[in-house]
């Protein structure tokens, strides 16, 4: 690991002028991301300024809408009671996402940029990665591609999005609200993030020194269903093969509302919305989720090593289709 | 304690001087203080600077759970924590759980089921138990076999070391705390 100096921040206003004004500094927060990638020689800060003591944490509760402080942990954020009664999407992926020891250090806002998996991306010693090195090649495109996503991708980088709550969280419009040194803006979460297709490098639209404070997460309806389903190659603390959240509004046996996230297949936490425009308005029944489902994965790009995905993902959207209205095959 | 001199940074900006972060936390009970390097994580603070080498260092990378220890009464990683981040925290260690000759509920309960063989990960595992208990997801074999997954066997011992934990969970925990 390199050296680099700690600073524990005093405040919000410090903390991102002192981020700001360093263009080696970066924010630590619940560090399961940012250590082990220091250690990896993937990240090397010059100045670590350590936000934990904050008062970004806790949850306030509003009618429509809950808002989270980009402190609180996942396991925390699991285990609020509206979040266990309104919000069964979030709570799952939340539990799904990580080990209890992960979920109590991690941090929502920490969570949202947690960064890739890709083996490639992880390792230094190996030369071909754009995100890392730009214009430096793709080694996963020819490479033992598995984890990795195939939307939003192309030849120059297919590395995924690995998180499990921000795909339920681009299904819910949640909103990010970020504080910079110019002032405060709250983005919505499936504007927020950028496509690998687009640039390999920057992931997102934060802005350096821009720090993320809380995310507001509106409630679903009354009466809503919402799940997720992640399929991986072990039973438990995996990263996802596929995932999918899904929440529906079904009146008078109709979809009238129908949101879609697909983990585990993007560069960034994928909205499926052309699946979403064939669900509303149809009846819940499994030739429309077959159909949504070929629709969601339309524009997929594969490598030999990700092309079994393309398949799964569509079973995978499928079946959590149908566990949400228990329709059966 | 041997003073660690200062070092410089080495990246892409000018070089800057590093000093030590003094570091004051409670470790099973005590109050210490850790002056080191802010790249020291707690997992090497308790075992090279505390001498507490109970807690184990497996992967070092947040994927086996062998560090497992408490902070201020939650389970997480010592590897990926940064000791300097725990001024004023609790820690609790395996080396605090029971006494000499009194050995922890749980503790007791790995020995009857063998619940170990190499005994590598059998520290964290018992942490991330003693965590368990009191959050109270060890209804089911199969919630403590998912709330216990963040720690990794690879002896294979997991069906004793549900066995373990399922016994004491059964006599009620009461006295299965810190």
């Amino acid at each position: 690991m390199r050296a680099f100096e700690y600073v524990r921040a005093a405040d919000v206003d410090a903390a991102v002028a002192t981020v700001t004004d360093d263009p080696f500094a970066s924010y630590l927060a619940g560090g399961t991301t940012q250590v082990d990638l220091m250690k990896d020689g993937v990240l090397a800060p010059e100045r670590l300024v350590d936000i934990t003591r904050l008062p970004l944490h806790g949850i306030e509760h509003g009618p429509d809408t809950i808002h989270v402080g980009a402190l609180t942990t996942m396991e925390e954020l699991a285990a609020d009671p509206t979040v266990v009664a309104r919000l069964p999407i979030v709570r799952e992926a939340l539990l799904l996402g990580a080990s209890t020891q992960l979920r109590n250090m991690a941090t929502i806002g920490g969570n949202l940029l947690q960064r890739t998996r890709c083996r490639y991306f992880r390792d230094p010693s190996v030369p071909a990665c754009n995100k890392r090195s730009p214009g430096s090649g793709c080694a996963a495109v020819t490479g033992a591609a598995r984890m990795h996503a195939i939307l939003g991708v192309s030849d120059r980088c297919i590395a995924l999005h690995a998180s499990d709550v921000a795909v339920a969280l681009v299904a819910l419009n949640a909103v990010v609200r970020i504080q910079g040194d110019q002032g405060r803006r709250s983005v919505p979460l499936t504007e927020f993030y950028l496509e690998s297709a687009e640039d390999p490098v920057a992931e997102n639209m934060l802005a350096h020194g821009e720090l993320i404070t809380g995310i507001e997460i509106p409630l679903l309806p009354e009466g809503a269903r919402s799940g997720y389903l992640k399929v991986r190659d072990r039973v438990s603390y995996e990263f996802a093969l596929v995932s999918a959240g899904v929440a529906l509004v079904i009146e008078d046996g109709v979809i009238q509302d129908a949101r879609i996230g697909l983990g585990g297949v993007g560069s960034k936490p994928w909205r499926a919305r052309s699946a979403e425009e064939v669900l509303i308005g149809a009846p819940p029944a499994v030739e429309t989720y077959r159909a949504a489902a070929a629709a969601a994965l339309a524009g997929a790009w594969t490598v030999p090593g990700t092309a079994f995905k393309v398949e799964l993902a569509q079973r995978t959207l499928v079946r959590t289709l149908q566990n949400v209205t228990e329709v059966s095959s | 304690m041997t003073h660690v001199p200062d070092v410089q940074t080495t990246g892409a900006g000018a070089p800057r001087t590093v000093s030590e972060v003094t570091t004051t936390l409670t470790v099973n009970g005590e109050q210490r203080t850790v002056s080191a390097d802010p790249r020291v994580t707690l997992l090497d603070a308790l075992r090279d600077r505390l001498g507490l080498t109970g807690t184990k260092k497996g992967c070092d990378q947040g994927a086996c759970g062998a560090c497992t220890v408490h902070v201020d009464g939650k389970r997480v990683l010592a590897c990926l924590t940064l000791a300097a981040q725990c001024e004023g925290r609790e820690v609790a260690t395996i080396d605090g759980l029971g006494r000499d000759g009194e050995p922890h509920p749980l503790q007791k309960a790995f020995v009857d089921h063998d619940g170990f063989q190499c005994g590598y990960c059998t520290p964290g595992q018992i942490m991330s138990a003693v965590a368990l208990l009191e959050e109270g997801r060890t209804r089911t074999d199969v919630e403590i076999r998912e709330f216990m997954s963040g720690n990794l066997c690879r002896c294979g011992a997991y069906p004793n070391i549900v066995a373990a934990i399922r016994q004491v969970a059964s006599e009620g925990g009461s006295d299965a705390r810190l």
